[in-house]
């Protein structure tokens, strides 16, 4: 080979090692990362792993959110019509969260089947339901109606 | 009757951009000066029926024209008026149309702004933006027309514009960003252009550079407004999210600034050809793809408000057109592309290449994370999403790279340069950046990781570095440092600024990343705490109503080291027409740290939930995003580009004569 072509080679080697090196770092750094989102129903059938970080999400069950009076806990369950999951979570609620609304908890299921919820996420639309969610819901055959103002031609 | 107009404005507008893709294109194809000469009426009569069309949509707005469906879901007579004219852009529709108009302004611009153009570049790179107009007015007028009505049941009282969207930052926010999504539009046509004649030269990236850094620096400002507004309206204090939305900005700007470097290159050395090309073209994919992502509702995401699968449609099949039709030419163009210069391994275009590498490097960690989540859906393997500490693990690394070489970029010569030189001049700032940023973290190590030290060190490695630079070429020759710092190029001082702007913003991310402290609180009456220096008493809420809401507003005093120091008021809104609850923090902002205050629910006995955050440098994150920004405009202004194209049009004109 002549010296030229085996500069050459040597450059392409170079970048095809950097390249691999660093999609593969990519790759473990986004397996590390990815948060699966399970449904009620899911739940139930005790198909989410424990202590690993997982979303859940469904409608906040109506008369479910208990407050405790000394802190800022505070616990709740979301359904997806089918089955409810009971989540706990310390720390300020979103804007939108009520009884009766769409949200998605991240965090961890405890042995007790509780999800220790340490973000609840709730969107600013109310009509807005988190696609997850309504794909729980569709699945289970309870979509609710939107309830806010909507004007359709 | 009025909105009708407004259709029939757009249709023609439509009409007009068809002609405007087909008529110069072939002009400059077949080498026909009059069939060209009419691009400049042809894209101003675009712009004027857009515009037109606009402030119909305006006016429907300013008069509550409920019949009309978009205004209905968008407005309410109890808006402030100033917040009817923003929500014209506040749903899907009208912010295409704002999308149509500011092509349709740049796209006139250009047309304008280029005399100095050759008439076959003007004719081709008009032709392109007529195809991109053609696109999305069509977009616009088959899938989301903002003029729908509501006949015969017109609505007496409008929904409302969503609260959130009900602030000055989301006023300007999205035409800043449009503009520099659309602007992009812009190198893209040059670089087809430049790919359809056969002249890549050094040229063409002289013609594109200013255009370029015009919609970088409006693009880094909308991201920088974003940033801003999540922090005080949305986020409860924080700037940024990691939001495949928020993501899908941060993708056209990253390869955007790296574009702008290419160009940079390809200007100077005329090197780097190909390469800035495939930038231009996939600065605008992403920005498309952006839209697409945004528009599509395929997210999961604060912006996500409705979903149309029709329009995802629509927008990746114009995506893959774009992206399949460019990169058909390209491949096609390329391999006649030739590098008029070489250079050496150590060289101020070698740094340019890491900078290249580096930032598309960025761009694709951040592509991949944020669409591996959408791809495992459409493969029906599951509900996943990628979490923030994937975009640090990767985003923070690579960024410290990219500015530890850009402080040796700043310093190294074009061409070749001896590497003993370059050592010496960077030994004594790399020793004096490390003692500097530990000195200055040695006040306060608490919370500090390697990162903080890592980024206040590079922020003070990039101020000393441009420091050097600025003496290497004060000190030149015999004149006054004064003559010679006024001698300087407004470009040179354009990329200082932009340069010092990513230091800013470094020392930003750094310090409130570790030092910022954050307590969720139940607060009765009375009740006291304290954050760093600063002490909370709360003292209760009160009942207020406003124009279109009501809102319990809570009183806080704060003072500084036992002194009363300041009152605080946050507030809690509930916008009666779509029962929608916002928060709205308050805060007492300053230039070392933030204080933010927020009110979360009632709680019994008159106790709320209160968020209580000292956020330190924060405000150096959007400072850094304005240098930023105020950089490129600058480098974009110098008079050289207009100088320079005038004396090349002169020469050609001796060349004919």
């Amino acid at each position: 080979m002549n010296p030229k072509r085996k500069k050459r080679l040597m450059i392409v080697l170079f970048i095809v090692a950097g390249v691999g090196v660093s999609v593969g770092l990519t790759l473990y750094a986004l397996s590390q990362n990815i948060n699966l989102f399970y449904s009620p129903t899911q739940i139930a059938k005790g198909e989410a792993p424990l202590n690993t970080r997982i979303r859940a999400g469904g409608m906040v069950v109506e008369g479910s959110v208990k407050r405790d009076p000394k802190s800022l806990k505070v616990e709740f369950a979301v359904t997806d019509f089918e089955n409810s999951v009971p989540i706990v979570y310390s720390g300020i609620l979103p804007d939108l969260f009520r009884e009766g609304q769409g949200i998605v908890a991240q965090g961890e299921m405890d042995a007790e089947g509780k999800l220790q919820a340490v973000e609840v996420l709730a969107k600013h639309d109310e009509n807005y339901m988190p696609p997850e969610v309504a794909e729980a819901l569709e699945k289970a055959g309870k979509m609710p109606k939107p309830q806010g103002q909507e004007f359709n031609k | 009757m009025i909105p009708e107009l407004g259709t029939y404005a757009l249709t023609l507008a439509l009409c007009l951009s068809v002609l405007l893709a087909v008529i110069p294109l072939i002009g400059a194809q077949a080498g026909n000066l009059l069939w060209i000469s009419f691009s400049r009426p042809l894209a101003t009569g675009v712009f004027a029926f857009t515009a037109i069309s606009f402030v119909i949509l305006t006016h429907a707005f300013l008069v509550n024209d409920f019949s009309v469906s978009y205004v209905a879901n968008n407005s309410n007579t109890a808006l402030p008026w100033f917040y009817r004219i923003s929500a014209v852009w506040g749903g899907h529709e009208g912010s295409l149309l704002l999308w149509v108009l500011t092509l349709a302004g740049w796209t006139v611009a250009v047309a304008w702004k280029s005399r100095d153009l050759p008439a076959d570049i003007l004719g081709r790179v008009m032709g392109v933006m007529g195809i991109v107009l053609t696109g999305f007015m069509m977009f616009v007028l088959f899938t989301s027309s903002p003029f729908e009505r509501l006949l015969p049941n017109a609505p007496v009282q409008g929904a409302d514009l969503n609260p959130l969207l009900q602030d000055i930052g989301l006023i300007i926010h999205p035409p800043m960003l449009y503009m520099g999504y659309v602007g992009f539009s812009v190198a893209f046509a040059f670089a087809i252009a430049a790919l359809l004649s056969g002249r890549l030269d050094a040229a063409w990236a002289r013609w594109s550079r200013p255009w370029t850094n015009v919609a970088w620096a409006f693009l880094t400002l909308g991201i920088a407004l974003g940033s801003w507004w999540a922090y005080y309206e949305l986020g409860w204090g924080g700037w940024w999210f990691w939001d495949p939305v928020e993501n899908a900005s941060l993708m056209p700007w990253l390869v955007g600034t790296a574009l702008v470097h290419s160009l940079a290159v390809t200007e100077k050395r005329g090197v780097f050809k190909s390469w800035t090309v495939l930038l231009a073209i996939f600065a605008f994919s992403l920005s498309l793809l952006g839209t697409f992502l945004v528009r599509s509702g395929v997210l999961t995401s604060v912006h996500a408000f409705a979903s149309d699968p029709e329009r995802g449609f629509f927008l990746l099949m114009f995506l893959a057109i774009t992206v399949g039709g460019s990169l058909l030419l390209y491949s096609f163009r390329a391999s006649e592309v030739k590098s008029e210069s070489s250079f050496s391994l150590v060289s101020r275009e070698t740094m340019l290449l890491v900078n290249n590498v580096l930032l598309t490097v960025i761009c694709f960690t951040v592509l991949l994370g944020t669409l591996y989540p959408l791809f495992v859906d459409a493969m029906g393997l599951g509900k996943l999403s990628v979490g923030p500490p994937y975009f640090n693990a990767l985003t923070m690394p690579v960024g410290a790279l990219l500015m530890f070489f850009l402080g040796i970029g700043a310093v190294t010569r074009w061409r070749r340069q001896d590497l003993g030189s370059l050592l010496k001049q960077l030994i004594a700032p790399i020793i004096l950046a490390v003692v500097l940023g530990v000195g200055t973290l040695s006040f306060r190590t608490e919370g500090a990781t390697v990162w903080t030290y890592v980024g206040v060190i590079l922020a003070y490695w990039l101020l000393l570095m441009a420091l050097t630079d600025m003496l290497n070429r004060v000190r030149r020759r015999g004149s006054s440092v004064w003559e010679n710092l006024r001698k300087l190029p407004r470009s040179y001082y354009g990329m200082q600024f932009a340069h010092l702007g990513v230091a800013v913003l470094a020392v930003g991310i750094a310090m409130v990343s570790a030092f910022d402290e954050q307590r969720d609180l139940r607060m009765a009456p009375g009740d006291k705490e304290t954050v760093g220096n600063y002490t909370f008493i709360f003292e209760g809420a009160k009942h207020f109503e406003g124009p279109n809401y009501t809102s319990d507003i809570g009183t806080l005093r704060v003072f500084y080291k036992g002194e009363p120091y300041d009152v605080m008021y946050p507030e809690k809104r509930l916008y009666t027409a779509r029962g929608i609850v916002m928060t709205e923090a308050a805060l007492d902002p300053g230039l070392f740290r933030d204080l933010y205050v927020a009110l979360g629910e009632e709680l019994e006995n008159g106790a709320w939930a209160i968020r209580l955050q000292f956020k330190p440098y924060v405000r150096w994150l959007w400072l850094g995003g304005l240098m930023m920004t105020f950089g490129g405009l600058l480098a974009a202004t110098d008079p050289r580009y207009r100088k320079q194209a005038r004396r090349e049009q002169k020469k050609m004109e001796a060349a004919r004569a």
